[in-house]
């Protein structure tokens, strides 16, 4: 395989396949990942292909399955644990938060914590309750851990290679609405740095900001846009912790004007953080106020609500209109 | 000790894969509170085999424990230690367990098992680090497989249970034992390790003592059965052990661990204990609890019955009792100004290890409180 067309799901798990391939101390631990291959079939045949003691079914106990794969780092493997859906990864957010984030440095350097937990998050599938979060800025908040969310399948794949070969503790978002979504991987390519943004379309006028899911929304925006005569550049910062700042105020330099997308509440989300940092950074380039597009502050709604919560192209192009008003 | 060393995980059958020796609900007890060796058919053959200067051994290590113990709260008491967790009381379920281990198991303690880190080789200078605030931890767990002090209750259990996992997947000969206290075990992590370590028939001796109170409430806030008998519905083994007897606390922890060992998967070890002093130095147990239970715990010290075996047996002789009080005293000195020796760590240091791979933002915060601390620099300077 050297280039082929794949959706975003598949490309992640032939990435894990690649991984259970190359390093023998790669292990898949999660509900359901064994012979149901995950219920977005995302870790689909590796059982069949690896065993049961490298693809492990686990009982249903989430702070069980990250607190066990601390342990099994500690022993020297490099487990890639599965939390089912974003809303049931907090029964493992004190062991995420208070373990894994934090041992690295309370041994002063002197175990490591390769741990990957995969989160499929956010909506726009028509899920029941906490099946559609994006509880992101809950784990950015948290140093010692790494964050990163891909909007491609060529990125799912290389980010997911990226995360497991990395020594620290990688949170890996992916977007559930997108996992059909197909796109060319190629296996040979040598990828960029796993925390660097990329500007996915060039414009001049203001620069859309997202990550994930909302990568392709904002591209569409810009679409839009175009046909009214505006050029917007659209950012998919790929990792939220860190956050490619530089990459940010590399565009906003050239487009004076930011608007930060994403599917989380928009109080203290990631959108807040870089509209403070920008401000910080730019100053005296902006013509108008970092502005912000998210979820609001209220509990995801039911899925026939979910797009008025969620930021969809109409509500993009607002806080575009309100920006380039000023 | 020696490590046996076979190729597959598979069931031995010797001394180490009889039956369970004892589900009643009663102590495991090999010396009685005066010193009196009882015989116990199940759990003699463990230390059949003691010498009169491994017995010397255990003593040793207790009373150095309790002398290193009562001399960090002192340094507590003087302000050189932001806090101290005692373990007064609790040495003969430490040192028991702590010398069952193999060279190769691996521990995961909380913050209280200095007992556990003198038998496993850590200096107990290292783990007055923390309590004076010079580091979170800080020494190297692999150097001598004992994982840094915990504080978050029961988080340990389910990292014991996953490096147990890999044990296994390892083939590996040696086990892992967990220690946590009766507070801990109505941790959901607790229950989940129990979980994960069963299904998984993971190479772990889990390892509660139960000192009956968890800061202020008392263990009948935790449970209404004997912790022990937990481990039933899990489907392991569980046994109560006199905890103040370290002959027992040898001989109940080299089953569980011989049973991990060969294969058998994990045992629940309840050590009845009494924390005889405060749950820490900024505790104060006289707002919940009476002298009368103090008193009556301590006529089972653990220390004094070895004591007594130790004389009745003609073990000893004054020679070993006074050169061990010189031992003890040197100890002492050698932690007092050791502490006092400590330096605050670089400020920097709030910067180090904070990612393995480094991450954009530590960097640019460094940088930032770098110019900010020259900045002040430069008006001292000025």
């Amino acid at each position: 395989m050297a280039a082929e067309k794949m959706a975003l799901a598949k490309a992640i798990n032939e990435s894990l396949r690649r991984a259970l391939e190359s390093d023998p101390k790669v292990l898949i631990m999660g509900e359901d990942v064994g012979k149901l291959g995950g219920v977005f079939r995302v870790t689909d045949g590796l059982q069949k292909d690896f065993g049961e003691s490298r693809v492990i079914d686990t009982p249903l106990a989430e702070s069980g399955i990250v607190g066990t794969a601390i342990g099994l780092a500690l022993r020297g493997y490099r487990p890639v644990v599965e939390i089912q859906f974003d809303g049931f990864v907090f029964p493992a957010y004190d062991q995420i938060v208070t373990q894994l984030a934090k041992m690295h440095a309370r041994a002063l350097g002197k175990v490591k914590l390769p741990v990957v937990v995969r989160i499929p998050y956010g909506g726009g599938i028509g899920a029941v309750e906490h099946h559609s979060e994006s509880p992101e800025a809950l784990f950015a908040h948290v140093a010692g851990l790494k964050i990163v969310s891909p909007s491609s399948a060529s990125d799912a794949y290389w980010m997911m290679q990226q995360a497991i070969q990395s020594d620290d503790p990688v949170i890996f978002f992916e977007p559930k609405r997108r996992y059909w979504d197909k796109g060319e991987v190629t296996t040979e390519a040598i990828p960029g740095p796993l925390h660097k943004a990329r500007v996915v379309r060039e414009g001049t006028d203001l620069t859309l900001a997202a990550y994930g899911p909302m990568v392709k929304l904002c591209q569409e925006v810009a679409d839009a846009a175009a046909e009214e005569g505006r050029n917007l550049e659209v950012l998919d910062l790929r990792s939220v912790s860190p956050l490619d700042f530089d990459s940010i105020q590399t565009s906003v330099e050239k487009t004076r004007r930011l608007v930060v997308v994403h599917e989380a509440p928009v109080f203290f989300g990631s959108g807040a953080e870089i509209a403070a940092r920008i401000t910080e950074r730019c100053f005296y380039h902006l013509e108008a106020p970092v502005l912000r597009v998210g979820g609001y502050h209220a509990p995801y709604p039911p899925a026939r609500l979910e797009e008025e919560y969620l930021p969809g192209l109409d509500r993009v192009l607002d806080a575009v209109d309100r920006a380039l008003a000023y | 000790m020696t490590v046996e060393s076979t190729a597959a995980r598979k069931p031995r059958r010797s001394a180490g894969t009889k039956k369970s020796p004892s589900t009643k609900p009663e102590l495991v007890q090999l010396l009685t509170p005066q010193g009196k060796r009882v015989k116990n058919a199940a759990y003699d053959p463990y230390v059949a085999d003691i010498t009169p200067e491994e017995l010397r051994g255990l003593y040793r290590d207790m009373v150095l424990t309790r002398r290193f113990d009562a001399e960090a709260t002192s340094l507590q008491r003087q302000g050189e230690l932001g806090l101290w967790a005692s373990l007064l009381g609790q040495e003969a379920a430490q040192i028991g367990s702590g010398r069952a281990l193999h060279d190769d198991d691996y521990v995961f303690p909380t913050y209280r098992e200095h007992g556990v880190a003198w038998c496993r080789g850590v200096d107990p200078i290292n783990l007055l680090g923390m309590f004076r605030g010079v580091n979170n931890g800080g020494w190297d767990p692999g150097g001598n497989n004992f994982q840094l002090y915990t504080i978050v209750i029961g988080s340990q259990t389910l990292h014991a249970t996953g490096y147990a996992m890999g044990v296994a997947k390892d083939g590996a000969d040696s086990a892992v034992i967990a220690y946590f206290g009766d507070g801990a075990s109505s941790q959901g992590d607790v229950a989940e390790s129990f979980t994960f370590s069963a299904v998984y028939n993971a190479p772990v001796v889990f390892f509660c003592q139960n000192n009956q109170w968890a800061i202020s409430e008392p263990t009948e806030k935790q449970t209404r059965v004997p912790l022990y008998q937990r481990a039933q519905g899990y489907g392991f083994p569980g046994v109560r052990v006199d905890g103040n007897d370290v002959l027992a606390c040898l001989a109940v922890t080299k089953w569980a661990l011989e049973r991990a060992r060969s294969g058998e998967g994990p045992t629940l070890v309840e050590a009845y204990t009494y924390r005889m002093g405060a749950h820490t130095t900024s505790d104060d147990p006289t707002r919940y609890r009476g002298d009368e239970e103090r008193l009556a715990w301590e006529a089972k010290d653990p220390i004094a019955r070895l004591r007594a075996y130790l004389q009745v047996s003609n073990h000893t002789d004054d020679g070993f009792f006074a050169e061990l009080e010189a031992e003890s005293e040197a100890l002492g000195r050698r932690v007092r100004e050791a502490v006092r020796a400590m330096p605050d760590p670089d400020h920097f240091a709030i910067f180090e290890h904070v990612y393995a791979d480094g991450h954009a933002l530590v960097d640019e915060e460094r940088a930032q409180f770098a110019a900010y601390q020259a900045s002040f620099a430069d008006g001292e300077g000025a």
